[in-house]
């Protein structure tokens, strides 16, 4: 049994800030899927569905913030489905999309992602005490840090590789007008220099609170035919989760984002990805996570990923670009920040990404991860219609 | 796309005004394990996992990753979760399996409403500029809609009595039920509102294991076929809503098939015995449909996993052959502003 094939044909987000104090949560949504509507060139009208994602609900303080929001997506008379997948849930949010249109319940589809994060405090709502779990430890850095010093320890990498990657991100976000962080005075040195938050972590080396949200509007084979503009084509798609604590856990790498990134390549015919795949947007808020996930992705062998980031692979004009939007690192509205990373994959393979654009980029994966490392979601996109 | 999906398996837990002894993973836990033994299924066998929950019931963020190291994800397992009532994770599942990723898929959802002042909780539901700020709280949103229906004529307080009365005494025969037998209609909570009326609070889990095709005839000896699913969401705003009528019920109806053959019973997610009279209206039900001969939510209400039991509700009664064609609703947001209608068909039984 063949599925449809899945065109990303608009692709819109707002210019990502600290506060949109502008704009309520209604009109920030409105401001991404109207943009996506216009670069698709279509009207609500021609909308089926609505599938929405956003982080926890405890961010903004609105509970299933979907009801509220059904009139400013113009979802009013439609199917309206709301994913929370924790980090990866903006990923998650558009591959669920995909799937009312591969398997035909709807033609075609507006998938949103969003976080207002000025709106309340993300902190707070990290650090609710919770009997028998261990608490974040003062927010995510606290969680990951022991992760990525275990890496460093096993890998061996120099202490200086987490730094590179934010001074790369940050200049990649220069090129990105839809970028929080524009830092145009940043310096290596700067990076270095910056105060340390969770050892080995540096404040530079974090990503933003970021207000923004950004949409898709997601068509079948035929909604493509009629597409003003080069769609980008799904050619593969998952989700794995496994949980987040338990002894066998590889908290450095773990098997569900391998388990995912495998399927993936299965279903695009990716035999090699560090040849076939042109360029990666992945989901790095802690600048030690690149070289993490490119060894966790198959883009380099255990240990190895760092050294992908210290030769300069992975920058703009490398071998393997690395977050050509500049990346969480740079802009962060927690819910859609797994969405940003899949819309930046769509946007280089329609040549459609700027000042950012990677020249012949022809397969691009985009890919997100939240909780304790244990949901992951990833799509793999291109520039020509799947063969098969 | 032609490929037919059918719930095979349905298990719940007894619904109860509290359980403070529990954390919501062992709440779920026995419901989990009913519903793979029914099957004989393992976690390692299914095919995709989804569950609904809400972080506001839990009273933290990110409440479903503890359950999902409850349903034992290792080696890593296909899954997702929407912060929905369950019967939407079914509805992604649904879609997931017609796309030929999967043959089984295991659905989940619970809700524990005691902790916390649960109508206060609701009200974090509504517009956070405009609405949420006054506190309206869920049965007085309720008793709004429940007053305009007795102005327009369509029911009145004794209409509504029998109602409940009704739900309770079929209660009777659900041994998960909180409510059952004959319960005192009560005094006011907020006019036209009275107790008997209103859902009673509680907590409790639900969980379905769907199959496609010939997989789901070798876990189920009748499996409910699901010939129809959708759901409508309508404007959040009650100024802007014909709130005697649900014109979202009636489109996932007809949209779900609902109004091509009648049905013979219809299980309703109506916690309020006055959305029981809209939802009838909007989906055309009849004295001779059996409605809600579980009880419904007035008998048991486990917020997030209340839409979800009706369609295993639904399904069960297919699955035993006390129906041939049922309707499932679920709904979601102040005065039914979201709905899901599904329906479920058994095929054909032999004469005897």
């Amino acid at each position: 049994m063949s599925s449809e094939p899945v065109a990303v044909v608009g692709i819109g987000q707002t210019r990502h800030v600290a506060a949109r104090r502008d704009v309520s949560m209604a009109g920030l949504v409105r401001e991404a899927a109207q943009r996506a509507l216009t670069d698709a060139e279509l009207t609500w009208a021609d909308i089926d569905a609505v599938v929405i994602g956003k982080a926890p609900d405890f961010f903004e303080g609105v509970m299933m913030p979907e009801l509220y929001l059904a009139d400013a997506l113009g979802a009013v008379g439609k199917p309206m489905l709301r994913v929370h997948t924790a980090g990866s849930v903006g990923g998650s949010t558009a591959l669920v999309a995909t799937n009312l249109v591969r398997s035909r319940v709807h033609a075609t589809v507006l998938t949103l992602a969003y976080e207002k994060q000025s709106e309340s405090n993300a902190m707070w709502g990290l650090s609710l005490p919770i009997p028998f779990q261990q608490p974040l430890l003062a927010g995510a850095g606290g969680f990951f840090a022991p992760h990525v010093r275990a890496y460093m320890r096993r890998s061996g990498a120099p202490d200086t590789v987490g730094s590179l990657v934010a001074y790369k991100d940050r200049r990649n976000a220069l090129k990105n007008p839809y970028a929080h962080l524009h830092e145009h005075d940043i310096t290596l040195e700067k990076v270095q220099a910056s105060p340390m938050l969770w050892d080995p972590i540096r404040y530079s080396e974090t990503c933003p609170s970021s207000d923004g949200a950004v949409a898709m509007i997601l068509t079948d084979r035929a909604g493509a035919a009629r597409s003003p503009r080069r769609p980008a084509w799904l050619h593969g798609g998952a989700m794995r989760s496994e949980p987040t604590l338990f002894a066998g856990k590889d908290a450095v790498s773990p098997k569900a984002g391998q388990d995912c990134a495998a399927d993936v390549y299965r279903q695009a015919g990716i035999a090699d990805p560090r040849r076939d795949i042109d360029a990666v947007e992945m989901y790095v808020p802690f600048s030690w996570y690149e070289p993490m996930w490119l060894e966790n992705l198959g883009f380099a062998a255990e240990g190895e990923g760092w050294k992908l980031t210290e030769a300069g692979v992975t920058e703009l004009d490398g071998d393997l670009p690395v977050n050509m939007s500049g990346g969480v690192l740079s802009t962060n509205p927690i819910g859609a920040s797994g969405m940003i990373r899949f819309a930046e994959a769509a946007l280089q393979v329609r040549g459609l990404a700027g000042e950012h654009q990677v020249d012949g980029a022809r397969r691009v994966l985009g890919h997100a991860y939240g909780g304790g490392s244990q949901f992951f979601s990833m799509w793999l996109v291109g520039s020509e219609p799947p063969t098969s | 796309m032609t490929r037919d999906i059918a719930v095979v398996a349905f298990a719940q837990t007894d619904h109860r005004r509290t359980s403070e002894e529990l954390s919501e993973v062992e709440m779920l836990m026995p419901v989990l394990h009913e519903v793979l033994d029914r099957t004989g299924l393992k976690t390692s066998d299914i095919g995709f996992t989804c569950s609904g929950s809400s972080d506001y019931l839990a009273g933290r963020a990110f409440s479903f990753t503890l359950a999902l190291d409850g349903v034992g994800a290792w080696p890593p397992i296909s899954e997702s979760h929407v912060e929905m009532d369950g019967a939407w994770a079914l509805y992604e599942a649904w879609t997931k399996l017609l796309t030929g990723d999967a043959d089984t898929a295991l659905v989940y959802s619970y809700g524990k409403s005691s902790p916390g002042p649960v109508r206060d909780v609701l009200t974090r539901q509504l517009d956070p500029y405009y609405v949420a700020p006054l506190w309206p709280d869920s049965v007085a949103l309720a008793a709004l809609q429940a007053q305009a229906l007795i102005d327009e004529g369509y029911t009145d307080e004794p209409a509504l009595a029998a109602v409940a009365a009704r739900s309770r005494a079929d209660a009777q025969g659900n041994s998960h039920a909180q409510l059952r037998g004959s319960v005192p209609h009560g005094d006011y909570v907020v006019h036209p509102l009275r107790t008997g009326d209103c859902p009673p609070i509680g907590d409790g889990a639900a969980a379905v294991i769907l199959a496609a095709g010939d997989r789901a005839r070798e876990l189920c000896e009748r499996p409910a076929w699901i010939r129809g699913i959708d759901h409508r969401i309508e404007a959040h705003s009650l100024g802007v809503r014909e709130l005697t009528d649900s014109p979202s019920t009636r489109l996932a109806a007809e949209k779900a098939g609902a109004f091509e053959r009648p049905v013979d019973t219809a299980e309703l997610h109506a916690p309020f015995t006055s959305q029981e009279v809209v939802l009838r209206k909007a989906l055309r039900l009849g004295d001779d449909v059996r409605v809600n001969p579980s009880g419904g939510a007035l008998a048991a209400n486990p917020i997030m996993a209340a839409g979800l039991v009706r369609i295993g509700e639904a399904a069960a009664r297919i699955h035993r052959g006390e129906s041939d064609r049922a309707l499932a609703h679920a709904t979601s947001g102040p005065c039914l502003q979201q709905n899901l209608v599904a329906v479920l068909e058994g095929e054909p039984r032999h004469v005897q």
